[in-house]
């Protein structure tokens, strides 16, 4: 089956996820076509994906002949009959279970029957995401990480009624696509945001205690136990309001208190800071390319 | 601005073992006092004095009067995994009215010795330990119920969050008793469930009690 795979198609494809998981498919040979509701929106995820070949270019990481061969690979429509062309479609629209089952739903009656359906949910639940459509059996979970286009890793996850076949074929294009997969059950948060979603909200609580400044949170997490990012930077990267709203899928699933939206998150969405994306957060910024490249 | 310092040694540091070059380029006399090992002594003669922290709060050592406690005796922890070398981290602690004059002093001390310095708040477990130990507990949690294998864990925290080392193999490399101790004085303090050691903890702390 995963040989049969030579065409995706990504849903929400405007957005930062969608757009990256497109230069992902793009730049491993596939043809990847782009959907989304705006075309504005597409154009502007298709200026950033131009950008970011060119400076894959720059840096040596990509072949002139490979970025040109990846921006042919991807298309663009507004147009959700057009995914019927699509060997495996992978949705990173908004995370909101009956928006995603509605659109499970309608591909069902676009895509052929072969057609493997694929969540990049990241709190959801792969089987409550399938039962929105008839092919059950072809539908698992894809969770990517941000920013997709750089980071290796994708959470796995069969559903309750995905079948052994359409998770390998699944897997194996991952492989194929240069990814590094990695299995989990389907759990919410899965792996990555089943330990950040709660960590992360410590941290902000931490800051509204009085506990540290984020400045200050951010260089003892990084200098004392090596990550990359701090909690608080991420969650610039990420955006407060995302963070809100992965606590609002998260929490009543879990009923983890650590999952809650904590009262600064609330208080700060509220006041339209919400991260990078608008140039401030818990901290402020200057530009918003995109990352890497 | 530079800053001598002198140490007075109490007990064990685990901020600072033997051999740590900050023991060396210590002087007999100093503005700055430096306990370690589980000890302090006032001095308000001193531009500050520096007391070792492992699970205790600063406020053990000066008493706490209503949210106005503070003086030039501030805490400090160098962080360190349990069982692990000492990180390059020093959270420092200071308490509501501590002495600007003795943070700036601290800080200069510890900058100067070539360690990363932040500020915390006298909470338990000050920053790292208070934001981390729930987040072993999960890890230890979903390992028993086999939400994945430790090993894509820890894969997946390295890989997709850009860990130096996943949660699984950093919380047993520094020991399950030492995350036990340390989460426990944190559920102790605060009573929130993500500060409860998982089992795996209590059965490290059990059979290092002799119960194994």
């Amino acid at each position: 089956m995963t040989d049969q795979i030579k065409t995706v198609g990504v849903c929400g494809a405007a957005g930062t996820m969608g757009a990256g998981i497109a230069i992902v498919s793009a730049r491993a040979g596939f043809r990847t076509l782009c959907f989304d509701m705006a075309e504005e929106g597409l154009a502007k995820a298709k200026a950033q994906s131009e950008g970011f070949f060119a400076k894959s270019v720059e840096r040596g990481k990509m072949t002139p002949e490979d970025q040109e061969a990846a921006l042919a690979n991807l298309s663009a429509t507004t147009k959700l009959e057009d995914l019927a062309a699509c060997d495996l479609v992978i949705e990173a629209v908004f995370e909101d279970l009956r928006v995603k089952q509605d659109l499970l739903g309608q591909l069902d009656g676009i895509c052929p029957p072969r057609t493997l359906f694929a969540s990049n949910t990241s709190t959801l639940s792969i089987t409550q995401i399938a039962a929105g459509c008839e092919r059950q059996d072809k539908v698992v979970g894809m969770h990517f990480c941000l920013p997709a286009q750089l980071m290796k890793l994708i959470e796995m996850s069969p559903g309750l009624n995905t079948s052994e076949e359409s998770f390998q074929a699944a897997w194996a294009w991952t492989e194929a696509a240069g990814q590094m997969p990695v299995k989990t059950q389907d759990k919410p948060g899965f792996i990555l945001n089943a330990l950040l979603v709660p960590f992360n909200n410590d941290a902000i609580r931490a800051v509204e205690a009085g506990v540290a400044s984020p400045a200050d949170i951010d260089t003892a997490i990084k200098h004392g136990l090596g990550y990359k990012m701090g909690p608080l930077e991420l969650i610039d990267l990420i955006g407060l309001d995302t963070q809100v709203r992965l606590c609002e899928a998260f929490y009543p699933i879990t009923h983890d208190p650590r999952a809650a939206t904590p009262p600064l998150l609330s208080r700060m969405v509220a006041a339209g800071h919400l991260g990078r994306k608008v140039g401030r957060g818990f901290y402020t910024y200057d530009g918003n390319a995109m990352f890497g490249g | 601005m530079h800053m001598d310092y002198a140490i007075i040694t109490h007990g064990e540091s685990r901020s600072f073992p033997e051999g740590d070059e900050f023991l060396a380029n210590a002087q007999a006399e100093a503005d700055v006092t430096v306990h370690l090992g589980g000890g302090a002594k006032a001095d308000t003669s001193k531009t500050a004095v520096l007391v070792e922290l492992t699970t205790e709060c600063l406020g053990v050592y000066t008493g706490e009067h209503a949210g106005t406690e503070g003086s030039n005796m501030l805490g400090f922890a160098r962080y360190r995994n349990g069982d692990d070398a000492p990180s390059g981290l020093i959270e420092l602690v200071r308490q509501p009215a501590s002495d600007e004059a003795a943070l700036e002093a601290a800080r200069a001390v510890f900058e100067a010795a070539g360690f990363q310095v932040v500020v915390s708040a006298d909470q338990q477990g000050r920053i790292i330990d208070r934001l981390v130990r729930p987040k072993y507990n999960d890890a230890l949690r979903f390992l028993d119920e086999g939400l994945a294998a430790a090993a894509d864990i820890d894969l997946t925290c390295r890989h997709g969050l850009g860990y130096a080392d996943g949660p699984i193999e950093r919380v047993e490399r520094g020991g399950l008793v030492h995350h036990y101790e340390v989460s426990q004085r944190l559920f102790e303090t605060y009573g929130a469930a993500g500060f409860a050691p998982a089992r795996r903890a209590h059965v490290a702390k059990q059979r290092s009690d002799g119960n194994g």
